[in-house]
């Protein structure tokens, strides 16, 4: 089976930003909020390099 | 009150060294010894899959050691730092990975990230130990 791209950016991003919010604040619901907030700038900031990127293939 | 004091100082740091010896050798066991439970299982599970993860993916545990190559040298330090799982999977025969793989690369930096966050994890161990964080 191969994962697609984006699928393995999500579990990227997933995890990363896990380890980060564990890392960087100290209960729970501040945690919960710096995690979502990493992981939606994880996977938004890629998209866009991605879209810019798109017209150089090579 | 000083006496008291002086006595938890040298209690925190006779923790730092197990704490940061467990924490490089399986991500997370330092925060675990350390009664940080919820942090040191976050901590397991999320790089120890990354890590399981980027072995999936075909990544090369390669051992680069030397002058000839200094960006490989790092690489394998980054990955190295994630403790006994790397010498367990190049142990395994994951040494080599897969380059032809399309995999390849996302396991590499699957792998290279794991370890470089179990370094952030050991020194978050040690300023738990010494009394900084909670």
């Amino acid at each position: 089976m191969r994962p697609s791209h984006f699928l393995i950016l999500l579990v990227f991003s997933f995890l990363v930003s896990s380890v980060f919010a564990t890392l960087l604040r100290d209960d729970t619901r501040s945690r919960l909020r710096f995690g979502l907030l990493a992981f939606g700038a994880f996977v938004l900031s890629t998209v866009i390099l991605g879209w810019l990127m798109s017209p150089f293939p090579n | 009150m000083a006496e008291s004091r002086a006595e938890t100082d040298s209690r925190g740091s006779a923790r730092v060294l197990p704490a940061c010896l467990f924490a490089w050798l399986l991500p997370g066991a330092g925060h675990l010894y350390l009664g940080r439970r919820a942090k040191g299982l976050i901590f397991m599970g999320a790089i120890g899959a990354l890590f399981l993860l980027g072995v999936a993916m075909d990544s090369g545990l390669q051992l680069h050691l030397g002058f000839e190559d200094p960006l490989a040298v790092l690489f394998s330090l980054a990955q190295m730092a994630v403790g006994i799982p790397y010498f367990v999977a190049r142990a395994l025969g994951f040494e080599t990975g897969q380059v032809t793989s399309v995999t390849y690369e996302y396991g590499n930096t699957f792998t290279a990230v794991g370890g470089l966050l179990n370094v952030l994890v050991i020194l978050d161990a040690h300023d738990t130990a010494v009394g900084r964080k909670p």
